[in-house]
């Protein structure tokens, strides 16, 4: 009994200790599969702030779905800064009140310091010849993708191919909307996130196609080996962008507005921007992205504010419950 | 109350009962149908009759039900089995039934698809005939299935345990058919702990989210569990829709759950009051002669 109750002891203490550390800290609340990015970025900052400051920074990290995370900030997670990879996240922040409205600007190209694209992996050989959006949509192809409701990688999808569809000569809404009906038959499933398309089109065998990050594809060779698939870039895709923000709230609270500030601009620097372009995304510095010409191929992308007048309002039309993708299936 | 007691206390246990189950329970329930109260009722109803939602709380209501159902059926005898035949690894099995208790639920569901997709290790045999099981309704039953198997096998254990078979003998011995040893001796005496293994289970499943989200294949109207709309609502930072989705779904739980403690608390008190297992058997050897 007595060692029930010290085990008990042990582990509720164990469970706090966490949060009694006396130094400065930054928290980084991210988004799932930031892991790799911010676990090399850390140290790199840690030791800048060091020499340019002297202050030793102790920064934590916390992953999960980008909306969840938001959603925790929200309901008191005292997180310093937010690195999101979708930008209608950070808005809703802002509606709450604890991100600046203006945070887009606060930070250079609209606040996201590197990108990525939505491109095509296909099987080895490419044997359905898939080229292009339109070949997804073809009868008898089969396209998996993750929920586009519910995730942000399967959201990315359908813009780019409602995009695709609108940009087609002719192309206006109604149209669009009519293609992705196609292509959405194509789907046999909605994957429940991006690492879960991955495994069903790789490791299940199913589906011609998946769409996802083109900084998912450098994964996937790692994971399932090269020689398995090719990467096809269709003729227009959407610059996924990944944007970043102060906290402001927490950052006056605890004291750490500076500290939060230069972590989030060292993004930016050489360093930072190099750190992006290893973990395959693109960086801003043009030099950068040219030395790494061999993981970004030129790709003509369209950016959401460009097409769908922001995140807020593409989300709004097309993925808010009776949206664009409810009434593909809903009473038509 | 008033009857004197070996062991006091009755007070403070009671008082401790009921702050327990308030903080644990009560609470977050009452914050969420307060939450929910934000919306009027008509609103509720809207958002609970949506086309999509109601093929979600048809998919979810009856996978909960077949998975219970499959588990009533199979893990009685599971439970039969580990109760009365001694045999190599009983143990190693006994061990084994608990396992979906402590498996994450997402990694059953992730290892439960990779075993069903039409390349898997049941998958590659199944789909030829014509069976899909991952991506499809049948998908889910089979991860709930899965998830629930204890509940219907632990609740029945001791209670198997406690029929001395000696009552099978002597029901035999008075003239009852196997037949009717099984179902007026021995399924009367299980019948109610059968109905609370069932109901947790389908309790459990109604819940259930990790495991359905890796095979289900989460198509609109065909595939999609309520769990799954919630956090779809909750993706579009609509946090009401998603508690008026949650209240309704408690609501009908509980109705379900109330319905099916009642049958419980029928078979029992029948079982009890009017058929002691003496007469149970005198019953069994009339109907044979």
């Amino acid at each position: 009994m007595k060692m029930l109750v010290r085990g008990l002891a042990a582990s509720l203490f164990a469970l706090s200790a966490g949060a009694a550390l006396a130094q400065t800290t930054l928290l980084n609340a991210s988004y799932d599969v930031a892991r790799d990015v911010y676990k090399d970025y850390n140290p790199m900052f840690q030791k800048h702030w060091k020499a340019t400051t002297g202050e030793t920074l102790e920064l934590k990290q916390s992953h999960g779905g980008s909306s969840k995370q938001v959603r925790a900030v929200a309901d008191g997670l005292e997180a310093d800064v937010v690195t999101m990879n979708q930008a209608n996240d950070i808005e809703f922040l802002a509606e709450k009140g604890l991100v600046a409205k203006d945070w887009a600007k606060k930070f250079p190209n609209n606040a996201s310091p590197y990108t990525s694209a939505m491109v095509f992996i296909v099987r080895k050989g490419n044997p359905k010849g898939i080229k292009d959006w339109s070949d997804l949509a073809a009868p008898g192809t089969q396209v998996i993708l993750p929920h586009p409701k519910n995730t942000g990688n399967g959201r990315n999808t359908y813009l780019s191919a409602w995009a695709w569809a609108l940009k087609q000569p002719g192309g206006n809404d109604a149209k669009a909307q009519e293609f992705l009906g196609r292509l959405l038959k194509n789907a046999p499933l909605f994957a429940a996130g991006g690492r879960d398309a991955t495994t069903t089109f790789m490791q299940r065998k199913m589906g011609d196609a998946l769409v996802t990050f083109e900084s998912e594809a450098e994964m996937i060779a790692k994971e399932f080996g090269k020689g398995e698939f090719e990467v096809v870039y269709p003729s227009l895709t959407m610059q996924t962008e990944f944007p970043v923000a102060v906290v402001e709230k927490v950052v006056d609270k605890k004291g750490t507005r500076k500290q939060a500030t230069a972590y989030l601009e060292y993004l930016w620097s050489k360093e930072g921007q190099e750190n992006a372009a290893q973990n395959y995304l693109r960086p801003r510095d043009p030099e950068l992205l040219k030395k790494y010409a061999h993981f970004f191929p030129p790709v003509k992308t369209f950016t959401v504010d460009e097409v769908f007048g922001g995140a807020n309002k593409a989300f709004a039309t097309h993925f808010k419950d009776g949206g664009s993708f409810d009434q593909v299936y809903v009473a038509k | 109350m008033k009857t004197n007691r070996v062991l006091p206390g009755f007070g403070l246990a009671l008082g401790y009962t009921l702050v327990y189950l308030s903080l644990l329970i009560l609470l977050p329930l009452g914050g969420m149908i307060l939450k929910a109260s934000d919306l009027g009722w008509s609103q509720i109803i809207d958002i609970a009759l949506g086309e999509r939602s109601l093929a979600a709380f048809r998919v979810t209501f009856t996978a909960s039900l077949l998975a219970a159902t499959v588990n009533g059926f199979f893990g009685l005898i599971v439970a039969w089995i580990l109760v009365r035949y001694p045999f190599p690894g009983k143990r190693f099995v006994d061990a084994l039934v608990d396992l979906p208790f402590a498996l994450p639920t997402a990694v059953a569901g992730i290892t439960l698809a990779t075993i069903y997709a039409g390349n898997g290790w049941l998958g590659r045999f199944i789909e030829p005939l014509g069976f899909k099981v991952a991506y499809t309704p049948v998908g889910i039953v089979v991860a709930l299935t899965f998830v629930t198997l204890p509940f219907v096998v632990r609740t029945l254990q001791p209670v198997i345990e406690d029929i001395e078979p000696e009552v099978e003998e002597a029901a035999a011995t008075l003239g009852a058919s196997r037949w009717q040893t099984f179902s007026r001796i021995v399924f009367p005496a299980i019948f109610p702990a059968l109905l609370t293994g069932f109901a947790l289970a389908f309790a459990r499943a109604i819940g259930e989210f990790g495991s359905v989200i890796f095979i289900a294949g989460n198509i609109p109207l065909v595939s999609e569990i309520v769990p799954l709309l919630i956090i779809s609502k909750l993706e579009q930072y609509d946090v009401l829709g998603a508690t008026a989705l949650a209240v309704v779904m408690l609501a009908i739980s509980f109705v379900m759950l109330l319905g099916i403690n009642g049958l419980q608390w029928w078979a029992a008190n029948r079982h009890r009051n009017n058929e002691p297992l003496e007469v149970a058997a005198g019953k069994a050897k009339g109907g044979a002669a």
